[in-house]
């Protein structure tokens, strides 16, 4: 099964790779991403997720067929969270499955690191100061 | 024709909205559009070859626009 989703609330890995779970597969390769407390040595308080709703789903449900085609997995599941996230609070969960463990992280970490760079979702850090701004505003654009 | 502006982030906020209509003329492409929003209060703000999608897909800049199109203006993006 492939499936990638936004969602409003608490990401379950353990569900993630539930989903992902078949006889035949002997590895399962997990990445969940959490809010940390400090930004480029600013103490950070919570983060603001935001994004282009149709067109991230779609960019993400892309990138798990691409992950399909380069490493011939049959089994992915993820999750983005939207909204306020507080400290160690995961805003993203990807559990990719294989008979083994080399395609199975492979195609985790392709899928983590186009979901980064491709998916239109933003970060609003909030910090101890009480300033908030837009995560990477003023860099350049992915190519 | 028509086309409709999808702001998000940063730049919603410089603009100080999120969605807009814009009337332009046939066969204008998506730098014409990115002009027409540079052009409005707090547009200026924007860089002047952001990140484009047309209907959800990401598009060069010299793609023709169509009436009715949905053209989203992409800040830097900043998921995971």
């Amino acid at each position: 099964m492939m499936h990638a989703s936004l969602v409003k609330r608490a990401i379950d890995i353990s569900s993630l790779a539930a989903a992902v779970a078949k006889d035949s597969n002997g590895a399962t390769a997990i990445f969940l991403g959490t809010v940390r407390s400090s930004n480029e040595g600013r103490a950070v308080t919570g983060i603001e997720y935001s994004a282009y709703e149709e067109m991230a789903e779609r960019e993400m449900v892309s990138i798990l067929s691409e992950a399909r085609e380069k490493f011939g997995i049959a089994d992915a599941s993820m999750e983005h969270r939207l909204g306020t996230l507080h400290i160690g609070e995961a805003s993203i969960g990807v559990a990719v499955a294989h008979p083994h463990r080399g395609p199975a992280m492979e195609a985790l970490r392709y899928i983590v690191d186009e979901t980064k760079r491709r998916a239109p979702i933003w970060k609003l850090e909030h910090y101890a100061d009480g300033t908030r701004e837009w995560v990477n505003a003023g860099s350049a654009q992915p190519a | 024709m028509t086309v409709t502006v999808r702001l998000f982030a940063s730049y919603a906020e410089k603009l100080g909205r999120s969605e807009l209509e814009l009337t332009m003329p046939h066969g204008s492409t998506v730098a014409d559009v990115v002009r027409s929003v540079n052009e409005l209060p707090g547009g200026g703000g924007l860089p002047p070859s952001p990140l484009v999608a047309v209907n959800l897909s990401y598009a060069p800049s010299q793609t023709v626009i169509e009436n009715g199109d949905e053209v989203a203006i992409i800040p830097p993006v900043a998921g995971g």
